[in-house]
């Protein structure tokens, strides 16, 4: 069964823009993303949008979507009332290029400046077994499509663009917590790289990255608090200081 | 780049006004939120400072706002730790001992950071939704700083709930022998839920195994690390119920004591 309904989308680039209406065929089962295609397909042509999958594993398609920032592909047209108006904006925390397209670099930029993955320089293939308790904590953030939602919501950069310079996002900080986690990982400074040069200490953990994970990754629980709690070992808590000079050992 | 009071609204960025384009009831959450914890200090603050009505001498139940009890204004039978404390003038409250540690624990709270961060200070009030500061720093300068303190308070926590258990037992012990009255469940439900929200911190899931690189190698630690992350996706839920049930609890005793209505006795 189809249905006519009401559409805002936001069309302009950084020069300028605003919110324009539109009415378009929906069918049922669709999705948001279907029907931005059809609405490319049949009003307007020129409407540029970011999407690859439909399947809501490359991350392509983030959107906010009446307000709350969403895959466009994921968000099913049965969760709105059929008289409501459904409004599609690009991510606000990122430049515009155009229409619902964004540049997203700030992401890679940040991402780039973590240091690699570290295992043991004489570690040869074949020689270590990783048992599979020791691993799952870094494999949920695996899980991570960076369609960078997390990144668009979180309020320190969101609100407050000259922190985009200090702070590298709930994103990064996942993939912090990944390689620290890591049994392999020999790098003993990344709780220092977290808290100084990936601004661990801006995030007050209202865990609305969390909220919009497609993934359904535990960001805050699982990640940005174990590395606060990591930081706290190395720079509040003499006794694990004075316990590890005198134990000598690693965790 | 130009930035502005509210990020959104940097040049580069797409021209939107509007400080949300929500259209659900986003503010209802922090306005709950508010309510919720506003209820609570009031009613703690008026208890912790009344001095009476914290003690039924019949049932030996002390109400957990006024343990332990170590000061000379106690009366002798709830102070189960002995009185080496002097008079407390009115303006401090009787477990003075205890209290501070027990705010600071859950002030520093990383479930109560986010409620109050949201509700209270608006940073931000929902997510999406644009906050009212020019500037953010987030925990990185005092006094927010202090945050990180939250596993000493986790520690002091742990030694008041042991003392809150005490207290519990010590209840079944009535003056005429063992007894078993609805005060007694629930200050037994009340410590064990207390138990539950002090156990699922997540200081303490870090400190029972979350610091661990190498699962494998520890698990025992790899065990209690699973226990206590049970626990912990509860955090939350025992952070408002043993609000509830500290409140309940509290308010028992003081009915009971104030003898506004007697306990209902179950054996002796």
């Amino acid at each position: 069964m189809s249905t006519m309904r009401d559409f805002r989308i936001w069309r302009g680039d950084e020069t300028g823009g605003a919110l324009v209406d539109y009415q378009v065929e929906v069918n049922e089962g669709e999705v948001v993303l279907d029907v931005i295609h059809r609405l490319q397909a049949t009003q307007a042509p020129d409407l540029a949008v970011r999407w690859n999958c439909k399947a809501g594993k490359c991350g392509s398609c983030s959107a906010e979507i009446n307000g709350k920032p969403r895959l466009m592909c994921m968000t099913r047209m049965s969760v709105f009332a059929p008289d409501e108006t459904v409004t599609v904006t690009p991510l606000r925390t990122f430049p515009v290029i155009r229409d619902l397209v964004t540049d997203v670099s700030y992401n890679y930029e940040k991402a780039r400046q973590i240091p690699a993955f570290a295992p043991p320089p004489d570690l040869r293939p074949g020689e270590y077994r990783m048992m599979q308790v020791d691993v799952e904590r870094s494999q949920e953030f695996r899980k991570c499509i960076e369609c960078f939602l997390c990144q668009n919501t979180c309020h320190v950069t969101r609100d407050h663009e000259e922190n985009k310079r200090v702070f590298a996002g709930p994103r990064l900080f996942i993939r912090a917590a990944e390689l620290d986690m890591h049994p392999l990982d020999t790098r003993k400074d990344r709780k220092e790289f977290a808290q100084a040069e990936q601004g661990l200490g801006y995030c007050n953990i209202t865990k609305c990255c969390t909220e919009v994970c497609p993934e359904h990754i535990k960001i805050t629980d699982n990640g940005i608090i174990p590395m606060k709690e990591r930081v706290v070992d190395r720079r509040y808590d003499p006794l694990v200081w004075l316990g590890s000079k005198i134990f000598r050992r690693r965790s | 780049m130009t930035t502005t009071a509210t990020g959104t609204e940097v040049r580069s960025r797409a021209k939107i006004t509007a400080r949300t384009l929500r259209t659900d009831r986003w503010w209802l959450a922090p306005l709950l939120t508010v309510l919720g914890l506003l209820a609570f200090v009031v009613y703690a603050t008026i208890r912790a400072f009344m001095g009476r009505y914290y003690w039924v001498d019949d049932y030996h139940y002390l109400t957990p706002f006024y343990s332990p009890c170590m000061s000379q204004s106690c009366i002798p039978e709830a102070a189960h730790f002995g009185r080496p404390l002097p008079e407390f003038p009115g303006f401090i409250p009787l477990a003075v001992i205890s209290l501070p540690f027990l705010l600071a624990f859950r002030l520093t709270c990383y479930y109560y950071r986010r409620a109050y961060y949201r509700s209270f200070w608006l940073s931000p009030p929902a997510c999406a939704v644009a906050e009212p500061h020019a500037k953010y720093t987030g925990e990185t300068r005092f006094p927010l700083v202090l945050q990180n303190f939250h596993r000493y308070f986790f520690y002091a926590a742990l030694i008041i709930s042991l003392i809150n258990t005490y207290d519990a037992l010590l209840a079944f012990n009535t003056a005429d022998g063992f007894g078993i009255g609805l005060g007694n469940l629930i200050l037994l439900g009340n410590v064990l839920l207390l138990w539950a929200y002090t156990l699922s911190c997540h200081s303490c899931r870090h400190i029972v195994g979350g610091r661990l690189r190498h699962f494998s190698r520890h698990p025992v630690r790899y065990w209690a690390w699973t226990q206590v992350s049970k626990l912990n996706a509860r955090h939350m839920q025992f952070a408002w119920i043993t609000l509830g049930t500290l409140v309940l609890t509290d308010a028992y005793v003081m009915a009971v004591s104030a003898e506004w209505f007697s306990d209902l006795r179950f054996y002796n």
